[in-house]
Order: C-alpha cells, then structure tokens, then sequence
C-alpha cells in the first residue's frame, strides 16, 4: 500500500513526521517525492545502487555557424526567450520553455532542439528498507514527470524485494508535483501547522485531495503555538468531513534528532511526541 | 532616475524558513518610512503576504491569461499537423477517426499548432491562469500579489505579470517562491541581489547550499538570514565563514516570535527594536549590493 | 476484436505494466487471429500528457478494450468519449489476461 505524506507548503515538518512512519514500518520503501529539498537523503544517508536519467524536457540552442540573424524566431517565440544583440541572435535558457516552435520555422535550419538530461533519480538501501529520491537540475521544472518516475521506480522495488509498504513524501505546494505524488495512493496524509497561512494551505490542498477522491486524514503540527488557530482548523475539518488524525505539540527534540540524522521515534523513542507519532501511524495503518 | 530601481529578492531553499516573515516586515518598516516600494508576493501557489499585512486596501485584479487554441471542424482536413507541432502531447488527433480535441491541461500557449495549420483551422482563445492582485498602502507603496488558479500548471507566467507590475516603484522586494525550480529561478533572474533565508539545521543547511549554487550559476549576489538561530547546530556559521557569505541578520529561535507570526502579526509593529532592526538590515542590504556591483 | 494491455516487456510471460500511461510496452491481442504483438510504448517517456498520448496511440491501433491497473483523470476522459471498454486487472502475466477472452 502507498501512504504520501504532504503539506500545502514546507516548513510544517512534513519531512519529520515521513521518516518518522518510515522507521516505525520495518520494512518499507521509501519513496522521496520532495526533489527541490535533500531532507530525507540526509537523514537516511542511503547507500546509492542505481541510477537514472531522466529527460524532463526539451530546450532550443541556436547554432551561430548557420544563424543569420534574420530575426524570425524572435517574433515566433511566445516566452520571449529569444534575443539579438550586436547582431547576434541567442536563445536565453532560462527563459526557452522548449516548444520547439523556434527550430520549426528558422529558414536556415539553424536551431537545434537539446534533452535536459541533467535530472536524476536514485535508488538504495537504507536500515528500513529501500529509498528511491529524486534530483532536479537548479531551474528544471518539477512537473510530475520526476515525481511519477520516482513512484514508478519505488513501485518497482516493492514488488521486486516482497515490501508492502511505500512511504511517499510529497513535494510541498500544490501544483502539478504534488498532484502526482498523490493520485491513486491508499492514503494521504496532510501536515499542517496552527498558523493564519497553515489554515490557508490547507484548504487549497484539501481542495485537491477531495476532489481526486483519496482517504484522506490531517495532522497539526506544532499545535500548541496557537490553540484558538488548532481549533479553527480542527473545526474546519470536521465540517469537510476529513479526520484530524492527530495533534502535535512543538518539541524542540525533533529538531535535535534532525541534527543527529536521526528520525524522532529513533532519536527518543520513549518521549511523547514519538508515542503520540506512533499511534497516528498505527490508526493510518488500520485505515486503510 | 529609472536606473536606481533596485529589485531585492527574498528566498528560500525550502518553504516554513521564515521568508514571508522577514519579507513582510521589512516591507512594514520601509513603508512607514513612506519610501517608494513595492513587495511582490512571487509564491503564486500560495501567497501568503497579504495575510499579514492587513491594511492594504485592494486597488486592482488584473487577469493572467493564456492563449489555447481552438480547432474549427468544418475547416479542419485532419492532416495533423498541428499535434506533430506540439511538443507538449497538448493535441489529441485520430486521424482515420477523425478525432482532433485540444487538451487544454497540457497546452502552453506556445503557438506552434496554428502556424503549423495551413487551413487556418486554429484560432485562440483566453484562459485564465491567474491573478495579479494589488493593494494599495499608500500612494507610494503596495503589495503585488501573484495567485494561481488551482490546478493551473505553472505559475511563472503569473509570476512574470506581477514582476511587470512592480516595474514603477522605486524599491521592488520579492518574496521568492520555494525550491529552486522554475518558478524561483524566474523570480531571481529579476533580481539585483537576493537574500536567501534559512535555519540553522543540516536540513536549512543543505537547502541553502543548493540554492547558492543556482544563484552561483546565475552570477547574482546574496546574502544570508538565519532564523530561528538557537536551535539546531553551528555547522551553517562554520560554512558561511568558509565561503565568505555574507551573514545579513540573525533572528533567535523565540516562542514568542513564533506565536505572533502564527496570529499574522508583524514584529515590526510590536517591537520597536525589531523595527530598528529591520531598517538596519535594508542599509546592510544596500552596502552589501554596492559593494558587489562595484 | 482487439485488445490492448500495459506490459513490463515483450514477452507473453511478462507481467501488466502497473500504470497505463507511461508502461513500457502494450500487448496487442487480436481475438480473431489470436495473435499478440508487443508495440513499446510511444508515450513512454513524455514529459507531460503521457496518458492522452497513449490513448491515442492504441486507438490507432483500432482497439477496443485496453486493460491496466490504473488510469489517469485524463485519460480515463479520453478512452470514455471513444467508447474504448477500460478493464482493471493486476499482478497478472500477459498471458493469464489474454485467456479471459
Ligand atoms: S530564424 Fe534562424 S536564422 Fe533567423 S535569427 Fe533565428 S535562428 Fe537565426
Ligand atoms: S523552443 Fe520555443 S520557447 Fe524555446 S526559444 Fe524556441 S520558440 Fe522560444
Ligand atoms: S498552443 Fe502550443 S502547446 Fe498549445 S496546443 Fe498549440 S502547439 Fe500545443
Ligand atoms: S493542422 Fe489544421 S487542418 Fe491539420 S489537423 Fe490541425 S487543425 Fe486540422
């Protein structure tokens, strides 16, 4: 079965309360959606055993030998990624959204079309299990495409070594990433924190996951730094009909264990927060 | 002088490090001190600025579209050329069935099915992707807000609309989307200087240096803000110093500060010594930007 | 009739791709001729739309059933408008799914 960990955006502990369900299940892969961010990798440290390329797209070069500044392509290209300048006509990368449009209609045949190939995704070992994580190249965009190879890869591994579970941690936001961290999953898990923008995000990312139809259950975080605001968000919930699975307060252990590359139910096991942690997992479990 | 515009982008490699926190207040303390500026909330998935400050008063919505193409049956032959055109599988074509459906998820608005129809089949419309909200705090000063639509795909050309707008202020401040994608990378290209944002844990600390080496590789000029200083290790100061970063501020870890963030209030407006050194910071800020530009 | 099926490789013994989209091949049976060809997926390794862009692949194939395990929202939308029968199955070999028919 597939659980996916998200949060309407970072910061709400989302990665803590991932690594922490991975080291209670003893046997799990470890799916690493979050690919701006390398929370898990740190934590986890796995031993690397495979790796793939992934294309995630298609960017424009104008070859200087055969361009002859006609100025075509500019007028053509739609996200203004083309440029002259002393004369010279250069495709700005940042800007080429690689529709190939440029290449289509240049009389002297003069663009050529490049892969991105400088994405990856990695598979390993770690003490729980398998972990697959992905890594974008600085300005590739994440569309879904990353995210759904790291699944599919993590897919892969579940059945090749007989694991059951997969742990997805999603990408934070609520865009395109996000939405294919968590289609067809068992379970979503939705960490949020007591905040005016934590309730705001919650909404937005509530929007999603029951529009798409997935059992979906909410955790606040931090939940005593504003109670009136836990409630507020606890009531909102009820009235969407999404359970609260679980309220936790702040404790400054957590960011500890982050410092020791530590999960929190492995760092202090008998604290608190780890009970109360391992029984959101346990009820997660029975769930689904 | 247009040209002493000065674009400060705040960012983060993650989110939750306090970026709208420090982007928020530094606009309250300079736009009590009736400068010309603008903040624009470049987090277009989810812009939260607005929430905390409360007292703009919203002057206009423009609309972000973008253009989908519309396919005329009665002109189409279904020689399919236009679905060879898109490189975004956005053209869904059978020809023996005579099928042609514009998805219109997919489409980028790039253009290339209708120079590819030779039977001006293709035409356009308009479809929302989002919003540019601006409030107004004084004639001088306003808070440009980018806002997808949810499920729209990408947020940057809203991003860029907001960015367009801001183009009359004097002093413009983003706060910067997440991540180093897209979206982030369009944001700080703008950019004169950016102040990246982090906390003091091997997690802020691998987010950071991520996002330097973008920045790196975009040739621009940073700074450093720690949060939340206190918790966590020593290992980012050891790493700042290493590579000669400048450090621009520290805010300690203090439940207190957590608390009033969470209600949407502004530390500025609490505290006068917060105030005082927020305005600080900008000075710095502005010292560390001529230094690198000279 | 013919049938179209997700499949890890090219082989009757493979097992069903589980995701439809983006699996690695599509075994074509034919009920007629009782034949399969394994056709690797086009839509494979697009970066957006792989879905709509395999639906339009097997229906040029003249199918008219397709069984996987999965499908996306978009897809799904697609393969209803061309009254393509979707069926779900898993785990199977392609050759357990093609004794159903
Ligand atoms: S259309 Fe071709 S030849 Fe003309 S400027 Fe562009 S790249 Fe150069
Ligand atoms: S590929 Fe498209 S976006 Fe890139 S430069 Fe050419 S026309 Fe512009
Ligand atoms: S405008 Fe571009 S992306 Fe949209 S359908 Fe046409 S070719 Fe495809
Ligand atoms: S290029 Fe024009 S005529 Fe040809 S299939 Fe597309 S819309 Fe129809």
């Amino acid at each position: 079965m597939e659980i996916a960990v998200i949060s309407g955006k970072g910061g709400t502990g989302k990665s803590s309360i991932s690594a922490a369900f991975a080291t209670l299940q003893k046997e799990v892969v470890l799916a690493d959606c979050d690919v701006d961010a390398a929370n898990l990798y740190l934590l986890f440290n796995p031993v690397c055993e495979e790796e793939q390329i992934v294309i995630s797209g298609q960017k424009a070069v104008i070859n200087q030998d055969k361009c002859i500044a006609c100025g075509e392509c500019i007028d053509y290209c739609r996200f203004d990624a083309i440029i002259k300048k002393d004369d010279k006509v250069s495709i700005v990368e940042t800007f080429c959204d690689g529709c190939l449009l440029c290449s289509r209609i240049c009389p002297q045949d003069a663009i050529d079309i490049i892969d991105e190939d400088k994405s990856r995704i990695y598979a390993g070992s770690f003490k729980n299990g398998k972990m697959v994580y992905g890594r974008l190249a600085p300005g590739e965009e994440n569309t879904g495409k990353i995210v759904s190879k790291v699944r599919e890869k993590a897919k892969q591994i579940a059945k090749e070594f007989g694991i059951k579970t997969i742990i997805i941690d999603g990408p934070p936001g609520i865009g395109c990433s996000a939405i294919s961290a968590i289609i067809g999953v068992d379970s979503v898990v939705v960490v949020t924190e007591p905040t005016l923008s934590g309730l705001h995000d919650l909404k937005r990312t509530l929007e999603i996951t029951t529009s798409s139809n997935l059992q979906t259950s909410v955790i606040i975080n931090k939940c005593d730094i504003n109670p009136e605001m836990s409630s507020k968000i606890e009531a909102y919930c009820n009235q969407k009909h999404i359970e609260v699975i679980g309220k936790l307060p702040f404790e400054p252990l957590v960011v500890e264990a982050m410092v020791k590359c530590q999960s929190i139910t492995d760092f202090a096991p008998d604290a608190e927060i780890s009970k109360l942690i391992g029984n959101i997992y346990s009820k997660i479990r029975a769930t689904t | 002088m247009r040209n002493l515009i000065v674009k400060i982008a705040i960012a983060s490699g993650k989110g939750g490090t306090g970026k709208t926190f420090i982007s928020t207040n530094l606009f309250n303390v300079l736009q009590k001190q009736e400068m010309n500026l603008a903040l624009v909330d470049c987090d277009a998935e989810e812009p939260n600025a607005k929430l905390f400050l409360t007292e703009g008063k919203l002057k206009n919505t423009y609309e972000v579209n973008q253009k989908v193409p519309v396919v005329d049956e009665s002109k189409c032959t279904y020689c399919g050329k236009c679905a060879e055109y898109c490189n975004y599988n956005a053209i869904f074509f059978l020809k023996e069935a005579k099928v042609i459906n514009v998805l219109e998820d997919l489409c980028h608005g790039c253009g290339a099915c209708s120079v590819a129809c030779s039977y001006s089949a293709i035409s356009e419309k308009n479809n929302l992707l989002g919003y540019v909200n601006t409030f107004e705090f004084s004639p001088k000063s306003a808070l440009i807000e980018a806002r997808i639509k949810v499920g729209v795909y990408s947020s940057v050309n809203v991003i860029k609309a907001a960015i367009k707008k801001a183009s009359d202020f004097n002093l413009v401040l983003f706060d910067a989307p997440p991540g180093t994608g897209c979206p982030f990378i369009q944001t700080v290209v703008q950019a004169d200087y950016v102040v990246l944002v982090t906390e003091p844990t091997p997690y802020g600390l691998s987010d950071l240096k991520q996002s330097i080496e973008t920045l790196k590789g975009m040739n621009k000029s940073y700074g450093v803000i720690i949060n939340k200083a206190g918790l966590g290790d020593e290992k980012i100061y050891d790493y700042l110093n290493k590579e000669n970063i400048p450090l621009l501020m520290s805010v300690p870890f203090d439940k207190n500060i957590a608390v009033s963030y969470s209600k949407g209030e502004l530390l500025t407006d609490l505290n006068s010594e917060w105030e005082e050194k927020f305005s600080q910071l900008y000075n710095t800020i502005r010292e560390e930007y001529g230094n690198s530009s000279n | 009739m013919k049938i179209a099926i997700t499949s890890e490789r090219n082989s009757l013994e493979s097992k069903m791709d589980t995701r439809f989209g983006r699996c690695a091949f599509f075994a074509i049976y034919d009920t007629e001729t009782q034949t399969t060809d394994f056709i690797p997926n086009p839509a494979k390794d697009s970066s957006e739309g792989a879905g709509p862009k395999a639906v339009e692949f097997i229906a040029s194939k003249g199918v008219s059933k397709v069984v996987a395990s999965e499908f996306g929202g978009k897809a799904k939308s697609l393969l209803d408008k061309l009254q393509i029968e979707m069926l779900h199955e898993k785990d199977k070999s392609i050759a357990e799914v093609i004794q159903q028919f």
